[in-house]
């Protein structure tokens, strides 16, 4: 990726800006509360309906709007309001996408229907979640309270007893926990309008699918090449994700490819012990620690692009490393398409390799053009810190888009250390760290995972 | 300047960014004496082992704004060494929230008016009076805590998780 490359993907985008002030009147308005809009709120709404006029979703917005304006807000209003919205970041989704791929002179498949998901599970768990984020529509982010905040945790706690329902519970349980450190929401000097708008907002509408795009996948085999890890966590679940070229056997073309290992955790496993939560896939850990090749037999992949792991359907390969596959595969690898339900800026996150930088303050200086860094998100269970970034000569990363501008999420980095090229990657721990400091660091804090695990053991079978 | 004031300090796209940093991530600390603690309920509320019998925990709490306190086993049995004064669950309760959520989060949410950094300072700062005991209340949020570590490990994707980048402990 060069400077030109890097101008053309920030040129404006009008369409997306515009799609944004509409879905800020929506967010507004939750943060105010439905029961009582006002007429400029009502009137913003009024213009996110017009927009969404022409699409099949049309006559529903225009009369959630109407009903809503004039006081009567129910489930099915907000419901037709929330899918308006989708619609609008679905929209700006697809323009920032093609942006990136454009740039980057990416191929992307596009989106082909598919089969039909699994029957609806647990109705009435999903009713009760819809009249709970009803509840906090009327209200408003603003009116939130710890009352209102408790009532979620039956629900919470059920939703994980439904593991086709794994989704809502992970979404429900990550924005409760936010809104309980923030109760009373009303002290609040500012609120996460768009975040919290976009988690209520698919919240709900996964209420009334229960979940979407785990049908259709088709077995795999062949080599994957790990091109990084990144990290997703809150208080009770984590994420690693893998990024990876998937070079089917028989010689297609390669394709971008991601794998996924969700845990269910506690807030007070933190840092490398996260790990310890996928002990159980050992030879996927491995092969991130290790830096080799994967050899896969039979792997389900789903349309996506998600290879839904099974650690026995895996074999550790030959010695790989990530920036070789980077350089000589990344460029020619087909991208996935993007499920019609998931299409959401947040979600724009494309692996890319970038060379012949100068690392400074903020960010990488390509041809006089600056790509900020996101330093902030780079992961605590991993080696790759802020320093290493600095000092970077080479970075694998995912280039991202939230808040009207590009950003680059870094995996890997390779520098020279005394003369010597080294390099740092985000996944480099998954067997323990290496560092010394740190496996002493960790021993002097004792381990949060076997603690709290020999006390589940004693209490909860009691 | 705390953590807690520098995490604050928002850019001006805060409002809308869907990745916003809302809650701080916790520091890690060690678990054995305090295994649970948490700033839920409006209350400041956690579990305490004994240092006797490795099968009795306390369940102790202090309310926000209230500060009114409470300590006993989990089978309801009152703290032999609370009376006016907190006893030393307490303290610990409060040693170990400071630990892992910083003094400014727990002093704020307890609605306590100081700085300081150790949790004697912010325990010094209390001035409520005994109180009932929400024990089976909070001991059941602790049960349901444990319960995650329980919940098998999914390899279907969940893409709400993009909304959760990690990061911002170190
Ligand atoms: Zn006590």
């Amino acid at each position: 990726m060069r400077g030109s490359n890097l101008a053309e993907l920030r040129a404006p985008l009008s369409d997306v800006d515009g799609a944004l002030d509409l879905v800020d009147g929506f967010d507004d308005a939750l943060g105010h509360g439905f029961a009582r809009l006002g007429e400029e709120r009502a009137g913003r709404l009024t213009v996110l309906a017009g927009a969404v006029a022409g699409s099949p979703l049309g006559d529903a917005v225009a009369d959630a709007v109407a009903k809503v304006a004039a006081g009567s807000v129910s489930e099915e209003h907000l419901s037709a309001l929330a899918a308006a919205r989708a619609a609008l970041l679905g929209a700006a989704h697809d323009a920032l996408l093609a942006r990136c791929d454009a740039a980057l002179g990416r191929t992307r498949e596009s989106w082909q229907p598919s089969a039909s998901e699994g029957p609806p599970v647990a109705p009435n768990l999903l009713a009760g979640v819809r009249a709970w984020l009803t509840e906090v529509a009327v209200t408003g982010w603003r009116g939130v309270d710890h009352e209102l905040v408790s009532a979620s945790a039956p629900l919470v706690e059920a939703l994980y007893g439904e593991p086709a329902l794994r989704r809502v519970a992970v979404l429900l349980d990550g924005l409760t926990d936010e809104l309980r450190a923030s109760s009373p929401v009303a002290t609040m000097p500012r609120l996460p309008e768009r975040r919290w708008a976009d988690l209520w907002s698919r919240a709900l509408l996964l209420t009334r699918a229960g979940a979407w795009g785990a049908a259709g996948a088709t077995d795999v085999t062949g080599r994957l090449l790990v091109l990084g890890v990144d990290v997703h966590e809150h208080a009770t679940a984590v994420r690693v994700q893998v990024h990876g070229v998937l070079e089917p056997a028989g010689g297609d073309t390669p394709r971008l490819v991601r794998t996924n290992l969700v845990a269910a955790k506690v807030d007070t496993i933190v840092g490398p012990a996260v790990w310890q939560l996928f002990g159980d896939r050992p030879v996927l850990l491995g092969a991130l620690a290790g830096g080799h090749a994967l050899d896969l037999v039979d792997m389900p992949l789903l349309p996506g692009g998600d290879l839904v792991w099974h650690d026995e359907r895996a074999s550790a390969g030959a010695p790989a490393d990530p920036f070789a596959t980077a350089r000589v595969l990344l460029p020619g690898a087909v991208a996935p398409p993007v499920h019609p339900l998931d299409r959401h800026p947040v979600g724009v996150a494309t692996p890319v390799l970038i060379e012949g930088f100068t690392a400074g303050e903020g960010g990488f200086d390509i041809d006089g053009e600056t790509l900020t860094v996101d330093v902030e998100s780079l992961p605590d269970c991993g080696p790759l810190t802020a320093e290493a970034v600095a000092a970077a000569e080479a970075c694998i990363g995912l280039l991202r888009w939230d808040a009207g501008r590009w950003s680059l999420r870094p995996l890997a980095v390779r520098g020279t250390v005394k003369r010597k090229p080294v390099a740092t990657h985000t996944g480099d721990w998954a067997l323990g760290p290496t560092d010394p400091k740190v496996v002493k660091a960790a021993a002097k804090a004792g381990d949060a995972v076997s603690v709290l695990r020999e006390r589940a053991g004693r209490l909860l079978r009691k | 300047m705390d953590d807690e004031s520098a995490f604050e300090k928002h850019d001006s796209g805060w409002e809308r960014a869907s990745t916003a940093r809302v809650v701080p991530p916790v520091r890690p600390r060690k678990l054995a004496k305090v295994p649970f603690v948490e700033l839920a309920d409006g209350r400041l509320q956690g579990v305490v082992s004994s240092g006797s019998d490795i099968a009795r925990v306390y369940v102790s709490s202090i309310g926000a704004g209230t500060h009114g306190f409470s300590c006993s086993t989990n089978n309801n049995r009152p703290c032999g060494g609370l009376g006016s004064r907190p006893c030393k669950h307490l303290q610990s309760l409060v040693d170990e929230a400071v630990l892992q959520h910083g003094f400014a989060r727990v002093a704020r949410y307890l609605q306590v008016d100081a700085a300081g950094e150790s949790g004697a300072e912010l325990m010094a700062q209390l001035r409520g009076q005994r109180d009932s005991t929400p024990a089976a209340t909070v001991f059941s949020r602790f049960l349901r805590h444990l319960a995650y570590l329980e919940v098998p490990v999914s390899v279907a994707p969940v893409p709400e998780l993009d909304w959760f980048p990690t990061g911002g402990a170190r």
